[in-house]
């Protein structure tokens, strides 16, 4: 028989204000196997330990039940402490009466009734828990980074600054993200490429860090401290060591009309290619789709141009495992299509265009070589409008509008708006705006400097629609301006959408792949959206850049920076504790069916072919399901597909829930 | 065919590629069929009866028979070969200790379906081209075999042999059987009337776990319901609502294994039509996950173990978020 103690907190006035605490007290007293109870003013003070402790040893308690927050707050505080006293501390049992009782209830008679049933249901799991053991395994002390922009980058580099080994794997040929095809950053203008470039040369030159690009992550097996990752390499058709990135094959490649997705598909490249000419690793890589080679059997130029033979049409995806100790996950985002908000005439006009086409037209190193010209005609745009929100704030989902605010838009409108009137100060520009969102450091002082210094016109308001004109050759923007209460025609030569920001395709995929959380928009939700903020609620893996969220690049740097510390403050540790809540199946009852092993996402059930003694003194070869405690993480899964009931949860065992229902149900 | 059969099962003993045949035994009536494992020759020459009551499906014994020494030879009809490869999914039957024999099937009644046509006492059936002819005390009677067939039958959901290792008479296919109408007309009444229909028919149920025990995806080391450590064992109820959860708690544990074989119906004394509650899941996870049938291969995963599926209909794995 058990010796149990209850305490009830009354977090100052959290809990006592609804519940009666101490009439849960004196109810506790008479449920059957608890030996004390009391109530407290904060159960988790020093104070209160001290209580919870003391009684432990006074009164030769076997178990501890304390009424109080949920568990995720101070379970382990009261753990530790019973553990101190050398009780075990999984005969420590919360019973939440604060979040799933005080806080949602407002009628005291009902909540205390509640709280009351609460602590019964707790009493009755603590009757029959048993002292756990926890085990330990060692931590592989290698990082996984997946996304190269800055964001993957700057998370490496902090990594393998502490003396990890780091992997970045980039589904694109080169690293460095979308910042590197920015022209300028808001609020500096510094320019980009000139403070990211240096950022990937650093990543190459890291010992510590070591790049897969053109490679996916395709499998994601195990656990904190001990993942095992798949990273399909990407066929290349060109050897990575070999290529000295001359570039000689993208001059001869006579294939030379392949949309340039690096400068969002405005210029055209070679089918054998380099990014650009900052790319790392400066490698050429041949796309399948439209190499006359790998399509039609033909040409073959690159590979008699290739002076280091490096070009090998019969590349294959390779396969690679490595073990990974954490996980970044720096997928990055991608802007919304606009072409379905067809009142922007995007897919009308190629002088419509979105702020990441724009970026490029304006970027030295882009399709027209830094001259700001209409993609229709090449003539200098002289009257440009903005358009902002197109897709954000917006609850018309069924056009890819997101509810949120994407952040960043504002800023680089401005960004963009200073450029264009700082390289051609005769250009007339107009931002149609729903609200103007500066708040960030020098950020409305230039947003400022758009409006007052550079004369950009801001109208509050929105356009309903932009009407290119065939026979003129502008777009017609007809607009409401909500302060004037009017309506404004503009006559633009282009028009520049805004357009919202989501996250990367692959994110998804990558979420799936580790079971970590994402949010209604798709983007992986944080541990604790304030207090672990770079920690997905998956243990080991861990979130920056616009994975997470809108952010512009300094933020973003700095959740890599803190990511990449939290990731450290993992790979130090020489062994983890394990969950000590592991599955363990009856083997009598086991019936062989495997059922468990399908459903286990941490590999860690297998099945073995075992001798028993059967009742008559027969032997009897049965296969019976095995777990591997240092994998399982105690999920449960097994437990309620086990068609027998074999299968069972330390610590939340099928007997112990059910007589916590039944102490409900009472 | 009954005397195919023995033959070949003859056969395969004398030709030692089996030392025992799992059939169906004569009774004291034509319609009195056990389920029977004949190791002798001249006992399965006598007693091996194959007609159309023998409507048992043999493969949850193999669970067992298959562990012993030696391979054994059943006779399987279509149904009973997605039982068969159910059980051998779930590592529960050794497959290499087995010789099916798959056999045609055109439907089975049974002793019951003919007295509520009002035909008793009965010497013999013969199902001659969908006309059963029947020999009773009385005379020869005639009656349509589809008005005497189980509803499982008439609804049967496929002629082919999903697994055999020699066929006796044709493989045909999977058929359009329209077995969900009946789940549909119950999904269509309203809560109460649902639930005033399955507590009417549940009623009736006098807990003799015939269902469980003859169901080849029943076949645990230790059923829940025997076991004391489950928290659900009993045999006799506190409530009459406990009897009902029996067979709730049963449907759930059978969901994404049941083959439909209908079994648990056929042996209810109290003609509960158990297997709508199957058919039901089975109905679920057609739409919900696409067309599954437990069985159809060895090996395939059910919807229900299975979440990395892009179609999974609650894929919370990757939206503890909130639904989309």
């Amino acid at each position: 028989m058990q010796r149990i103690g209850v305490f009830v907190c009354h977090c100052g006035s959290n809990i006592a204000a609804t519940v009666d605490v101490e009439a849960v007290a004196a109810a506790a007293k008479k449920v059957p196997g608890v030996v004390f109870s009391a109530d407290y003013m904060y159960m988790c003070s020093e104070a209160g330990q001290a209580l919870v402790k003391d009684t432990i040893k006074n009164e030769k308690l076997t178990g501890v039940v304390v009424c109080s927050c949920s568990p995720h707050m101070h379970e382990n505080t009261f753990r530790k402490a019973a553990s101190s006293v050398g009780m075990n501390p999984y005969m420590v049992e919360i019973a939440n009466i604060r979040e799933q009782c005080s806080w949602v209830h407002k009628d005291r008679e009902l909540a205390t009734q509640k709280a009351i049933g609460l602590m019964q249901a707790a009493v009755a799991k603590v009757q029959l828990n048993a002292p756990l053991t926890a085990g330990t395994t060692p931590v592989t002390k290698r990082a996984l980074v997946i996304g190269g922009g800055i964001a993957g980058m700057q998370a490496a580099l902090d990594i393998a600054e502490a003396g990890f080994d780091v992997d970045i794997v980039e589904q694109k040929p080169t690293i460095g993200g979308k910042m590197a095809q920015l022209d300028k950053t808001f609020p500096t203008l510094d320019c980009a490429s000139c403070i990211v470039t240096p950022k990937m040369v650093e990543v190459a030159q890291n010992e510590k860090v070591h790049i897969y690009s053109y490679s996916e992550v395709t499998d994601v097996r195990g656990f904190v401290g001990n993942f095992t990752a798949t990273i399909k390499r990407k066929a290349r058709y060109v050897d990575e060591k070999k290529c000295t990135g001359c570039g000689l094959c993208t001059e001869k490649c006579p294939m030379r009309k392949v949309p340039d997705e690096w400068n969002m598909n405005m210029g055209k490249r070679s089918a054998v290619y380099i990014p650009f000419a900052q790319a790392i690793p400066k490698v050429a890589t041949i796309d399948p789709r439209y190499c006359l080679h790998l399509t039609k059997g033909t040409c073959g130029i690159c590979s008699r141009v290739c002076e280091a033979g490096a070009i090998n049409y019969q590349a294959k995806d390779e396969f690679i495992e490595e073990k990974y100790g954490a996980i970044v996950v720096a997928t990055g985002y991608e802007m919304i299509d606009p072409g379905a908000y067809d009142e922007y005439a995007y897919t009308q006009s190629p002088d419509v265009v979105t702020s990441l086409e724009y970026e490029r037209l304006m970027s030295a190193a882009g399709p027209t070589g830094g001259h700001l010209v209409r993609p229709s005609d090449g003539k200098e745009p002289k009257k440009i409008v903005f358009i902002q929100c197109v897709g954000s704030r917006e609850e018309d989902s069924c056009k890819g509008g997101k509810p949120y605010c994407s952040k960043v838009c504002c800023m680089y409108t401005a960004k963009h708006a200073i450029l264009t009137k700082d390289h051609y100060p005769d250009t007339d520009i107009t931002v149609f705006y729903i609200d103007v969102r500066t708040p960030g450091k020098l950020f409305d002082e230039f947003y400022r400097r758009a409006v007052e210094q550079y004369g950009v016109h801001y109208i509050k308001g929105a356009v309903g629609k932009v009407v290119p004109n065939p026979v003129t050759g502008k777009l017609e923007v007809q607009g409401a301006d909500l302060i004037l209460n009017e309506q404004v025609h503009i006559d633009a030569d282009m028009v520049v959408l805004a357009a919202a920001i989501e996250p990367s395709r692959s994110a998804r995929q990558v979420a799936t792949m580790l079971t970590a959380s994402m949010d209604t928009n798709g983007f992986f939700t944080e541990a604790h959206a304030k207090l672990r903020p770079v920690e997905s609620p998956t243990a080991g893996v861990f979130l920056c850049g616009m994975a997470q969220g809108p952010k512009d690049i300094p933020e973003t740097v700095g959740q890599a920076g803190a990511a990449a510390a939290k990731v450290i403050g993992l790979l130090v540790k020489n062994e983890l504790t394990n969950n000590a809540c592991v599955a363990h199946p009856d083997e009598w009852m086991c019936n062989g069916c495997s059922q468990c092993e399908k459903v286990c996402p941490y590999g860690a059930i297998t099945y073995v072919e075992k001798e028993f003694k059967m009742p008559d003194r027969t032997k009897k070869m049965r296969r019976v399901a095995q777990v591997n405690e240092a994998v399982c993480q105690g999920c449960g899964a097994c437990t309620v597909t086990c068609p027998s009931g074999a299968m069972d949860l330390k610590g939340f065992s099928n007997s112990e829930i059910m007589a916590e229902v039944d102490a409900l149900c009472r | 065919m009954q005397g195919e059969l023995i033959k070949r099962a003859v056969g395969l003993m004398e030709n030692g590629t089996v030392n025992r045949v799992l059939g169906w035994r004569r009774g004291e009536f034509v319609y009195d069929i056990t389920p029977s494992v004949f190791s002798d020759k001249d006992d399965l020459e006598k007693n091996f009866v194959y007609n159309e009551f023998c409507g048992n499906n043999l493969s949850r014994y193999l669970v067992q028979e298959s562990e012993k020494e030696g391979k054994i030879a059943v006779f399987l009809k279509p149904c009973d070969t997605y039982s068969f490869n159910q059980l051998c999914t779930e590592h529960r039957i050794k497959r290499d200790n087995v010789y099916i024999i798959g056999i045609e099937c055109y439907g089975k009644t049974s002793a019951d379906l003919l007295r509520e046509k009002g035909i008793s006492a009965i010497l013999d059936a013969k199902n001659n081209n969908g006309t059963l002819i029947v020999e009773t005390v009385y005379g020869e009677k005639q009656i349509p075999m589809m008005d005497v067939m189980a509803e499982r039958c008439v609804s049967c959901k496929s002629k082919k042999h999903v697994i055999y290792d020699e066929l006796i008479g044709e493989d045909g296919g999977v058929l359009d059987s329209h077995r969900f109408d009946q789940v549909e007309e119950i999904e269509k009444m309203t809560a109460e009337e649902r639930f005033n229909f399955w507590r009417g028919e549940l009623s009736r149920c006098i807990r003799c776990n015939a269902c469980r025990d003859v169901c080849p995806a029943c076949t645990c080391e230790k059923c829940v319901f025997d076991n004391p450590k489950s928290g659900i064992r009993n045999k006799g109820a506190a409530d009459d609502f406990e009897e009902n959860m029996y067979h709730i708690i049963r449907a759930y544990h059978v969901a994404g294994r049941c083959t439909d074989c209908g079994e648990c119906s056929r042996v209810c004394p109290e003609h509960i039509p158990l297997h709508l509650l199957n058919r039901k899941f089975i109905k679920d996870y057609n739409e919900l996950y696409g067309p599954f049938m437990a069985g159809a291969e060895i090996g395939q995963v059910s919807p229900m173990c299975d979440f990395t599926k892009e179609k999974d209909a609650e894929p919370s794995i990757v939206q503890k978020g909130g639904a989309e």
